[in-house]
């Protein structure tokens, strides 16, 4: 089972409200289908994003993943201990392996997104 | 999509043990292999400090046999296979009349009249077809037992103390690229000391069907000593550390031995004629237009297959394997770039996502066992 507490993004992205700033990593299913993640790239706090925009990248041994902005606004803090622990990722995804925190421009996109039940789904049928 | 479409894959002998091993399959060339099972860094560190299992039945295995085998060979290929004592074997390279890389091979003296030649599993088919042709008029004859034979490899230090009980196979008198004929786990087998790891390791041959005999063997025997099965995911790597070059990434048509950095195996003096042979002479006449090398990334990112490389904003080449050395802890890679640009020490820039990355040209290999 996924977290109840999130919300989903078909990328494989995750996200979680809190006041006006979303949290957002990548969820257990896609790290475990990057495999080992040795290298996380992300970006500078004070950067801005739009929805569905390219935020940051993932890379595993085989692949290379863009990460993409679950909801638009400015980057309050990249997650730092990634970049000497990339593993977080795949034994913590959806707690020390966060990526990026966001000040949300738009709290209603958040409410767009797959809630857990139909994130569920579309694994299960992945 | 209907199921009309779908290309048929071929499976080794070995896909159900892969299955129950809990492995991610992928199509490989055609086959239907396994990519990992526990992971890749896991897999790889095993074998750089205890041992792992492969399944290598994918790759092609050609007999040549007959009385000028020998000399047949030495024509279709560029090394000179006639130079080998029986149970010695040889890097080689098959090559096109202009000196493009057809496939890499290893070429094996069986017995005087009896040679095995290994080739790339994407490449099978067209080498088997292409070595036919250029041994049609000699006293020699081509068996391609690629579809015959099950090939697993155990690789990494402890290799040989798991694989000694279940052979007759005097291992300690096998020396590198040496190949014996035997029993494993009382089955025939062909038992070679080569690989694509940079460790010491055993390939072991045998008829299709007793492929799973010879895994569960070696996977029981190996318990102990924390022997893993392992997959492509971890073979790429390790034989990239090793500086080793994949065909496809560091050697193609386009691409000739001495470019590669094996001119070595090049062996322009030997008696008679053989395929490629006058224009690999000019290139060892008039130098090379690109040289492969290795990178040690001092910047921040990873070097992938197919990414420009830079010299001071200038273009001088192309990444052609690159990853995260699990060995090493950093980021590796091996490119073409232009002669010039090739120096040990020499600070070029890669070109990730748009931005340059910096990186030092080093010689290869990254990795090399201590002996």
């Amino acid at each position: 089972m996924v977290p109840t507490d999130l919300r989903y993004t078909k990328d494989h992205e995750w996200v979680r409200l809190e006041g006006g700033t979303a949290t957002v990593g990548v969820t257990a299913y896609a790290a475990d289908q990057l495999g080992d993640v040795v290298f996380v790239d992300l970006p500078a706090p004070g950067r801005s994003f739009e929805q569905h925009a390219t935020f940051g990248v993932v890379e595993s041994v085989k692949a290379v993943s863009d990460m993409y902005a679950p909801v638009g606004g400015e980057v309050t803090e990249a997650n730092a201990a990634l970049s000497g622990s990339p593993e977080l990722v795949n034994s913590d995804p959806y707690g020390a392996g966060w990526m990026i925190r966001v000040r949300v421009a738009d709290v209603g996109q958040v409410e767009g997104l797959l809630d857990p039940v139909a994130y569920e789904q579309l694994i299960a049928e992945a | 999509m209907t199921d009309a479409d779908v290309i048929p894959v071929h499976e080794t002998a070995l896909v159900d043990v892969h299955r129950r091993l809990g492995a991610r399959l992928i199509d490989f060339a055609g086959w239907l292999m396994p990519v990992q099972y526990a992971g890749i860094l896991e897999e790889h560190r095993a074998v750089r400090e205890r041992a792992g299992l492969f399944d290598l039945s994918h790759m092609g295995e050609l007999f040549v046999e007959g009385s000028a085998a020998g000399d047949a060979l030495a024509a279709a290929v560029i090394s000179d296979p006639r130079t080998l004592a029986v149970g010695r074997a040889q890097y080689s390279m098959i090559c096109a009349p202009d000196g493009g890389i057809i496939d890499d091979l290893i070429v094996y003296r069986l017995a005087t009249e009896r040679f095995l030649v290994v080739a790339n599993a994407g490449n099978a088919a067209i080498v088997s077809d292409e070595l036919a042709a250029r041994l049609h008029g000699w006293g020699a004859v081509l068996d391609d037992r690629s579809l015959a034979t099950s090939l697993v490899a155990i690789q990494g230090p402890a290799a040989a103390g798991v694989l000694g009980p279940l052979t007759d196979v005097d291992l300690a008198g096998l020396r590198y690229y040496a190949i014996a004929e035997g029993a494993v786990a009382g089955v025939p087998a062909l038992v070679a000391r080569t690989g694509y790891t940079g460790e010491d390791g055993f390939e072991v041959f045998v008829d299709w069907s007793r492929g799973p005999e010879i895994w569960e063997a070696l996977e029981a025997a190996g318990r102990d000593a924390g022997v893993v099965p392992c997959g492509l995911g971890a073979r790429d790597t390790l034989r990239l550390e090793a500086g080793m070059p994949l065909y496809g990434n560091e050697l193609d048509r386009t691409t000739n031995p001495f470019e590669a950095g094996l001119g070595r195996t090049v062996k322009l003096d030997k008696p008679g004629d053989f395929v490629g042979q006058d224009a690999l002479a000019r290139v060892a006449r008039e130098g090379i237009s690109k040289r492969l090398v290795g990178l040690a990334m001092t910047g921040r990112g990873i070097a992938r297959h197919g990414y420009p490389v830079l010299r001071e904003a200038r273009r001088t080449g192309v990444v052609t394997s690159g990853t995260q050395s699990p060995t090493l802890g950093r980021a590796i890679a091996m490119a073409y770039v232009a002669p010039a640009d090739g120096e040990p020490g020499t600070i070029l820039d890669v070109e990730i996502r748009d931005q340059p990355v910096s990186g030092e040209v080093v010689a290869l290999p990254f990795y090399r066992r201590s002996r």
